[in-house]
C-alpha cells in the first residue's frame, strides 16, 4: 500500500497503539507525501483521530497509552529515546477539532508560538504574525483589531487563527484533526480553501468525518476500520475504484 | 380528564411547598446574620473611636485602643500567606498537572481532607510542639504564622486545584502542539487563567486565619505588651485572643466588656472586608473570562 507514495515525508511503521491493554490501532502501515494532502477517513472510534494524534505524539500525555513500530519523520523515528518530544510538535504542527485559541489578545495568540520557541525580536515577532494571518487567509479580517480577543471571532475565524499559530512556527508537517466538524458550510470552504493552498508549502494530514471533503481536497486517503487500516491509495483510486469491499461499502454509504 | 386536573392541582401544591420551604431558609439565615451584626454592632459601636484604633491599651486593659491587637492579627495573616500560599499552589499544581492520577495522589487528597478537618486547637499544640519548642522559634509572630499557615494549606491546596481544573485541557493540548515544555505550558497558559480562582481561595482563607483563636493560642499571641513588636520573632497580641482575655480575666468586667465588643466589630469588619475583597477580585476574573 505504501507503494503509491513516491516522496515520503512520514512514514509510520508496524504501527501498534494500545490504551492501557486495549489494542486501538492494529499493525498500521503507511506514508505521508512531501507536499500532498492525506486524510484520514473512517466511521466514529475507527481510530483515525487516535492515529493522527501519534505523528506529532500528542498521545504520550493519556496514561497507560504505548506505542510499538516506528514513525519517521525525514528517515528519523520520532519516537526515538533521544528524541525531545518538544522538538517533535514544534516540528509538526496540530489543528485541532474544536478551536481552542487561547483567551488572549489575536496578536498575542500567535505571538505566544514565537516567544516559547525563543523569538524575543519585537519586529520579527510583529513580522511574523502577520504573514501568518495572511497565509491563512484572516489578515484582511483583522488587521484593525489584533489586540481583541480571540473569543470574539467567530468559529470559523477561530479555526483559521489557530491555523494562523501553528504556521507562525514554521512546522514542517500540519496535522489538522477534523477541523471542520463544528463549522458552518462557508468557513468550511474556506479552511479546505487554504488548505489546498498550504500544501504548495507543508506536508498535511488530515482527519476528516466528511468524505466529500476528503475527496475535495485531499490527494491520499487511508481508510480506517475498528482501528486496522483497510485501505491506503490515492484518493482518486480509492473513491472510484476501491480494492476493498469493506472501503467500497463505506464510501458508497452503506455504513458509517 | 377530572383526575388529571387534580394530579396537576397536586402538582402545583408540591411546587409551592417546596418553593416556600427554600424561601424560608434563606430567610431564617439572613435573620441570623442580621441579628448577629446588630448585636456587634450595637454593642461594640460605642467605644469605637480614632484613639481606640490607633492607641495602645492603658490601665491595665480597662483604657485606650486595641492597636497592638490589630497589628498582631494583621502581621499573623500576613505571615500565614506569605507561607502557605506558595506552597499550596505548587502543591496544587504538582497534583493536577504533574503527578500520576492513581492511587498515592488519591491518598494524598484524602489526607489533606482530613487535615481541613483537624479541630484548630490541635493545630495550636502542633505549633506549640514542633515551631515553639523543637525548632526553638519561641512564642512568636513566626511560629503563629507557620501553625496559621498549615491549618490553611487544605484549604488552599483544595481551591487551587479546583482553579486549575477549570482550565480546558484544550489550552494545554494548543500549547503542547505548539512545541512549549509542559512547564511553559503550565507557567504561562494554565496559571494566568487559574489565578482568579486560586487568589479567591486563598483570600478566604485569610478571613478564616484573621479570627482564628486556638492555632495562637501558644504559638504567638499574649495577654499584654509594653511595646510593639520588633521583629517575627516578638511575641504579639491579637484581636481574637485580645477579646478571650478581656472576657475571662481582670478585675474591671465592665470595662473590659465594652473594650471586647469594640474588639469584636473591628475583627468583623476587618473579616467581612478581606471577604468582598475576595468577591471583587472573583468578579474580575469573571468578567475578563471568556470561554
Amino acid at each position: 500500500m505504501v507503494n503509491s507514495v513516491t516522496n515520503m515525508r512520514m512514514e509510520v511503521k508496524n504501527l501498534n497503539f494500545y490504551y492501557g491493554r486495549n489494542l486501538a490501532l492494529k499493525n498500521i502501515n503507511m506514508g505521508i507525501e512531501n507536499n500532498k494532502v492525506t486524510a484520514v477517513i473512517g466511521p466514529s472510534g475507527c481510530g483515525k483521530s487516535t492515529f493522527i494524534r501519534i505523528l506529532n505524539r500528542m498521545n504520550d500525555i493519556i496514561i497507560g497509552s504505548r506505542v510499538e513500530g516506528e514513525i519517521l519523520l525525514d528517515g528519523d523515528n520520532i519516537y526515538a529515546p533521544q528524541v525531545d518530544v518538544v522538538d517533535i510538535r514544534r516540528k509538526i504542527g496540530m489543528v485541532f477539532q474544536k478551536s481552542n485559541p487561547f483567551p488572549k489578545s489575536i496578536f498575542d495568540n500567535i505571538a505566544y508560538g514565537l516567544k516559547i520557541n525563543g523569538i524575543s525580536n519585537k519586529t520579527e515577532i510583529t513580522d511574523r504574525v502577520e504573514m501568518s494571518l495572511k497565509n491563512s487567509a484572516l489578515w484582511e479580517e483583522v488587521r484593525d483589531r489584533l489586540d481583541d480577543n480571540a473569543f470574539e471571532l467567530s468559529g470559523g475565524q477561530q479555526q483559521r487563527l489557530c491555523i494562523a499559530r501553528a504556521l507562525a512556527i514554521e512546522p514542517e508537517v500540519i496535522l489538522f484533526d477534523e477541523p471542520c466538524s463544528a463549522l458552518d458550510p462557508i468557513s468550511t470552504a474556506k479552511i479546505e480553501e487554504l488548505i489546498n493552498q498550504l500544501k504548495e508549502r507543508y506536508t498535511i494530514a488530515i482527519v476528516t468525518h466528511n468524505m466529500q471533503q476528503a475527496a475535495r481536497i485531499s490527494d491520499y486517503t487511508g481508510f480506517f476500520l475498528l482501528g486496522e487500516l483497510i485501505e491506503f491509495d490515492k484518493t482518486e483510486k480509492i473513491f472510484t475504484n476501491p480494492s476493498q469491499k469493506q472501503t467500497e461499502d463505506y464510501i458508497t454509504g452503506r455504513f458509517g | 380528564m377530572i383526575i388529571n386536573m387534580n394530579a396537576r392541582k397536586w402538582r402545583e401544591i408540591k411546587q409551592q411547598i417546596g418553593f416556600m420551604a427554600v424561601q424560608l431558609a434563606a430567610v431564617i439565615i439572613f435573620i441570623i446574620l442580621g441579628i448577629l451584626l446588630y448585636f456587634i454592632f450595637s454593642r461594640g459601636i460605642t467605644v469605637i473611636s480614632w484613639d481606640f484604633l490607633t492607641k495602645m491599651p492603658e490601665k491595665g486593659m480597662t483604657a485606650g485602643g486595641i492597636f497592638p491587637a490589630i497589628l498582631g492579627s494583621f502581621y499573623l495573616t500576613i505571615g500565614a500567606i506569605l507561607f502557605a500560599l506558595p506552597l499550596g499552589i505548587l502543591a496544587a499544581i504538582y497534583m493536577t498537572e504533574y503527578a500520576t492520577q492513581g492511587k498515592i495522589i488519591r491518598i494524598i487528597r484524602i489526607g489533606i481532607s482530613n487535615l481541613a478537618s483537624v479541630p484548630s486547637i490541635v493545630f495550636g499544640l502542633f505549633g506549640l510542639a514542633l515551631f515553639v519548642n523543637y525548632l526553638k522559634f519561641g512564642v512568636s509572630i513566626l511560629s503563629g504564622s507557620l501553625t496559621l499557615g498549615i491549618m490553611i494549606l487544605p484549604v488552599i491546596i483544595r481551591s487551587s486545584e479546583e482553579a486549575l481544573l477549570l482550565v480546558p485541557n484544550g489550552f494545554r493540548e494548543a500549547s503542547l502542539a505548539l512545541g512549549a515544555t509542559k512547564w511553559q505550558t503550565i507557567y504561562k497558559i494554565v496559571l494566568p487563567n487559574a489565578i482568579g480562582g486560586i487568589i479567591t481561595g486563598a483570600i478566604l482563607g485569610v478571613g478564616r486565619v484573621a479570627g482564628e483563636t486556638a492555632p495562637i493560642l501558644f504559638t504567638a499571641a499574649t495577654f499584654y505588651i509594653r511595646k510593639l513588636p520588633n521583629s517575627i520573632f516578638s511575641e504579639v497580641m491579637a484581636l481574637p485572643y485580645h477579646i478571650y482575655a478581656l472576657m475571662t480575666e481582670g478585675s474591671h468586667p465592665k470595662e473590659q466588656k465594652a473594650i471586647a465588643y469594640g474588639a469584636s466589630l473591628v475583627l468583623i469588619i476587618m473579616v467581612l472586608g478581606i471577604n468582598l475583597l475576595a468577591i471583587f477580585i472573583r468578579n474580575h476574573y469573571r468578567r475578563k473570562k471568556k470561554w
